[in-house]
């Protein structure tokens, strides 16, 4: 157990690292083998300090569900954006405004910013942990408060009940 | 013979989608009126534009008998994982700049 701790800190990302390695040389051979190998082992070693406390993943058929909806909002903000992008400039409306977080993992709340700024149209800027709230950025926001119902509902509330926290 | 033109049609499809989303990608970066609505044209032209074009060239690979061609998949990974640290240090860097002021 506790040599295991000590060799593979991060299971998951010696794993991701791994399976990385094998699809980037696309050859399955003994050699690209061993040299991933080596590379999930000493990766997770070097970058130990730098992971925050992962929580667990406690509900996987809501992550798989979140991460589709992701998908399919990249795709539909996209073209919301490109039709703002090509209209007239003068008839869209960006500015700031500060998301109020429920969350208090850092980690989640990295990735919540992450997937606000994935979906077009909105861009996280600055992620404060004091203050819970992240900052964003957007392309049109209508109104404001619509615009932070519509990302707690749609990606706070699974990410909070995906990982309890 | 049908097969291939079929995945030709699918092929040429996602690539002028992809193409598409870049172009218009950088017409926003050319037409938004300050910075931070600039920075929204990077992270459409990654997202759609290079992930159809990536899916274009895994179906292409995938279809030329090369087997399933994974790479692309680890390409459109590390890009959906940069690209909103790009956004949000470009984003965190211009507001620092302009409070400054």
């Amino acid at each position: 157990m506790t040599i295991r701790k000590r060799l593979l800190p991060q299971p998951f990302v010696s794993v991701a690292v791994l399976g990385l390695w094998l699809v980037m040389v696309s050859a399955f051979t003994l050699g690209s083998l061993l040299m991933g190998a080596i590379l999930a082992v000493l990766i997770p070693l070097f970058t130990q300090r730098f992971w925050p406390d992962r929580p667990l993943v406690r509900r996987p058929v809501l992550a798989v569900r979140l991460f589709l909806r992701v998908c399919f909002d990249i795709v539909l903000a996209n073209w919301e954006v490109a039709r703002l992008v090509l209209g007239p400039i003068g008839r869209i409306h960006p500015r700031f405004f500060d998301l109020p977080l429920d969350i208090d993992d850092p980690f989640v709340a990295t990735l919540l910013a992450s997937i606000i700024s994935l979906t077009p149209g909105t861009v996280s800027v600055d992620i404060d942990t004091e203050a819970r709230l992240i900052h964003v950025h957007g392309l049109n926001v209508g109104d404001e408060g619509a615009a932070i119902a519509a990302i707690k509902a749609r990606y706070e509330a699974p990410l909070k009940e995906i990982f309890q926290c | 013979m049908m097969e291939a033109t079929l995945s030709e049609v699918v092929v040429s499809v996602l690539l002028l989608v992809g193409a598409g989303f870049a172009l218009v990608g950088s017409i926003g970066l050319a037409r938004m009126p300050d910075f931070f609505t600039r920075m929204h044209a990077p992270t459409k032209a990654t997202t759609l534009g290079v992930g159809a074009i990536v899916v274009a060239s895994l179906v292409f690979h995938s279809s030329s008998g090369g087997g399933l061609s994974l790479r692309e998949l680890a390409i459109s990974l590390f890009l959906f994982i940069t690209a909103p640290l790009v956004g949000h240090l470009l984003g965190k860097a211009a507001l620092r700049g302009t409070r400054k002021d």
